[in-house]
């Protein structure tokens, strides 16, 4: 039983790091109508931005808010650089160009720092907390749930209670009405990379001291799991992307904690063929994901 | 849609013979009048099985073996374009397909050797039970991605493509996880003489392998089926009312596709007689991916730009160091590097400037030198 609590306690934690990507990679669906499957990298990279300023400064806060405010640029940049001038003709081809830019950014990251594993601090410590003689959550663990919840609600905010939030749903939601309206829909489509990268950079900077380390492939296996959840939850939905990065956190924690961590590729693989088949719009989303 | 409409009506008579095709608008290359296209494919594989031949008969044993790994990613390469450029789906499991051969050629060949069984037959059987085996690794991607589309595919083949180091290790009796296995190198025949040169047989082989997938991938592309391939992905809708069964079809696809990746990893696994997880990464999906894109989506001839590329690239930053003194610190991080850099930046340009690819603007640059002949969709 204590096993299981503590399982499911790392399995909160750790999910609430998928959640956090997979919000960043809905964002961008919702605004774009693309998967950015460079996500994990471009958090990888926004991430030894941080780590740089934490090694430069010795403080990890400052990182952090260098990591985010490199996510918001780099988010802008590959918006306004690379995907505005991807053709749309074939939905195949923003998949490819960002495929491509997965194996720059790495590349590039692995010129200027190398490859090999760089241990990352945590701010908080890692040691769990006993709670009644139960192993509960880690100080650590509570930060990053608490930074995530504090995220989303401020996404929330942001998305319903905002001018700029009611014009970017609008933009993606009927783009040649909002153009009409006066919405300058093309920044709109920046800004929202720039956010969905910002978040991004935090679930990076979040999940990089959880045993993980820094290396420029440090987010293939998340980005994989983020992209699982973001399904779980249905890509569409902000807040089906919370629950659903909860959920696959803990539905792997218990399968790693159980069954061993080489397992947890197959159990990612399954969850997700499970999850498309049988409700391929994700579990909280009455949309039909796709049109045949 | 425009090239596979005159196939709407059903035609009892098989594809290959039948008159139609002669006004057909018909693929590029496929000059319609001109006979056969089975025979016609033939002479043109007898002739660049010939051509490589001679080939491969004045090369050091280096370029032999770089000659062999570029026809064992042609194997891949052939089948992954029809898969991506013809059917339209995008898999980034290939890598993984890959290493479905290469662990079949491995575990085969170790069976045999454990056994103290030898002979000629051992090599053809394992890369043809490499096939049959990734074959079967297809169908049952494919069943599920023929539900799928576009990104959600693309999702589920990338969770394939990291499973491939999990599974190693998961069973690590059967194939013993991070080391890998090895199996006895092939060995030219005796009827070659005593001092043949290993590699030039390796090339040999990869190249019978190849040309024989790119025959098959030729006449396929220009049957009935490699036609209703193109009809699904350009409308699945007008697929399905011109009598064409779309997840049957795409199934189908994926399964043609898989074996010739599991062949080609076969080849690829012979090569060096190791397999090891390590050289099956995700890496090797989005390079697969970016030899494709770059020769073309969809045109065999760009899937040998493409294989070329790939074995070339590869050896480009050691060139470069070897070139330029540069600091060790520099020289060790660009090594592993540089062609990863180089790979995606030139994903990215050639998706921009051309996603025709190399075979797509050569084609745009001959129909603009024969105005005669407008240039036809692939």
């Amino acid at each position: 039983m204590d096993r299981f609590l503590f399982l499911t306690f790392d399995g909160l934690s750790t999910g609430a790091v998928y959640a956090a990507f997979a919000l960043a990679l809905v964002l961008i669906w919702r605004a774009a109508r693309l998967v950015n499957f460079a996500q994990g990298a471009m958090a990888v990279a926004t991430a030894y931005v941080g780590y740089a300023v934490v090694s430069v400064t010795g403080s990890y806060w400052l990182g952090l808010g260098a990591a985010v405010l490199a996510g918001l640029a780099l988010g802008a940049l590959v918006e306004r650089v690379l995907m505005r001038f991807v053709g749309h003709a074939n939905p195949l081809n923003d998949v490819i160009v960002a495929l491509g830019l997965v194996l720059l950014i790495q590349a590039v990251l692995g010129i200027v720092f190398g490859n090999e594993y760089r241990p990352a601090a945590a701010p908080f410590d890692t040691d769990a907390l006993t709670v009644g003689g139960i192993a509960a959550m880690s100080p650590y663990d509570l930060w990053v749930l608490g930074a995530v919840l504090v995220v989303v609600a401020l996404l929330g905010l942001l998305f319903t209670r905002t001018p700029i939030g009611l014009r970017m749903r609008a933009s993606a939601f009927a783009p040649e009405v909002s153009r009409l309206l006066g919405v300058n829909v093309g920044r709109m489509l920046t800004v929202g990379w720039a956010l969905a990268a910002a978040v991004g950079a935090l679930a990076g900077m979040l999940v990089v001291p959880t045993g993980l380390g820094l290396h420029p492939h440090a987010m293939d296996l998340v980005f994989v799991v983020a992209f699982t959840a973001a399904v779980v939850g249905g890509l569409d939905s902000p807040a089906g992307a919370v629950v659903g990065g909860l959920l696959v956190g803990l539905i792997l924690s218990y399968v790693t904690g159980y069954l061993g961590p080489d397992t947890t590729p197959l159990a990612v693989l399954v969850l997700l063929l499970a999850v498309l088949l049988v409700r391929p719009g994700g579990l909280f989303s009455s949309v039909r994901a796709r049109h045949v | 849609m425009t090239a596979t409409q005159p196939e709407v009506a059903p035609d009892p008579r098989p594809a290959a013979a039948s008159p139609l095709r002669r006004l057909l608008p018909g693929p590029p290359g496929a000059a319609g009048p001109r006979g056969s296209t089975l025979l016609r494919h033939l002479v043109l594989a007898v002739l660049a099985g010939t051509a490589v031949v001679l080939l491969t008969n004045q090369l050091p044993p280096y370029q032999n073996l770089q000659v062999a790994r570029v026809c064992a990613f042609l194997c891949v390469t052939a089948g992954y374009t029809v898969l991506v450029g013809l059917n339209g789906q995008l898999s980034l499991g290939h890598g993984a397909l890959m290493a479905t051969g290469a662990y079949t050629v491995a575990l085969v060949q170790q069976g045999f050797e454990e056994r103290a069984v030898q002979g000629r037959w051992i090599l053809p059987l394992s890369l043809l039970l490499a096939a049959a085996v990734t074959a079967v690794a297809g169908l049952v991607i494919g069943l599920a991605a023929a539900r799928l589309r576009g990104p959600y595919l693309a999702g589920v083949t990338l969770a394939v493509a990291t499973l491939v180091p999990a599974l190693t290790t998961i069973f690590t009796d059967l194939f013993n996880g991070e080391q890998g296995l090895r199996f006895p190198a092939e060995t030219p025949p005796a009827f070659l003489g005593a001092y043949f040169q290993p590699e030039r047989w390796l090339a040999w082989v990869a190249l019978l392998a190849a040309l024989l997938t790119m025959l098959l991938m030729a006449n396929l592309v220009r049957s009935r089926f490699g036609r209703s391939l193109r009809a699904v992905r350009d409308d699945e809708v007008a697929a399905r009312l011109a009598g064409i069964h779309v997840a049957r079809n795409q199934v189908l696809a994926f399964v043609v596709s898989a074996a010739c990746a599991g062949l080609g990893g076969g080849v690829y696994a012979v090569l060096t007689a190791t397999v090891a997880p390590g050289k099956f990464s995700l890496d090797l999906s989005l390079f697969l991916l970016m030899a494709i894109v770059i020769g073309g989506l969809g045109s065999l001839a760009g899937a040998v730009w493409g294989a070329v590329l790939l074995v070339a690239l590869q050896d480009l930053p050691s060139l470069i160091t070897e070139t330029f003194t540069l600091p060790s610190g520099l020289a060790q991080r660009l090594e592993g590097n540089l062609a990863l850099a180089v790979f995606g930046l030139i994903l990215i340009v050639v998706m921009l400037v051309a996603p025709g690819g190399l075979q797509g603007a050569a084609r745009t640059l001959t129909a603009r030198l024969r105005p005669g002949r407008p240039a036809t969709r692939r």
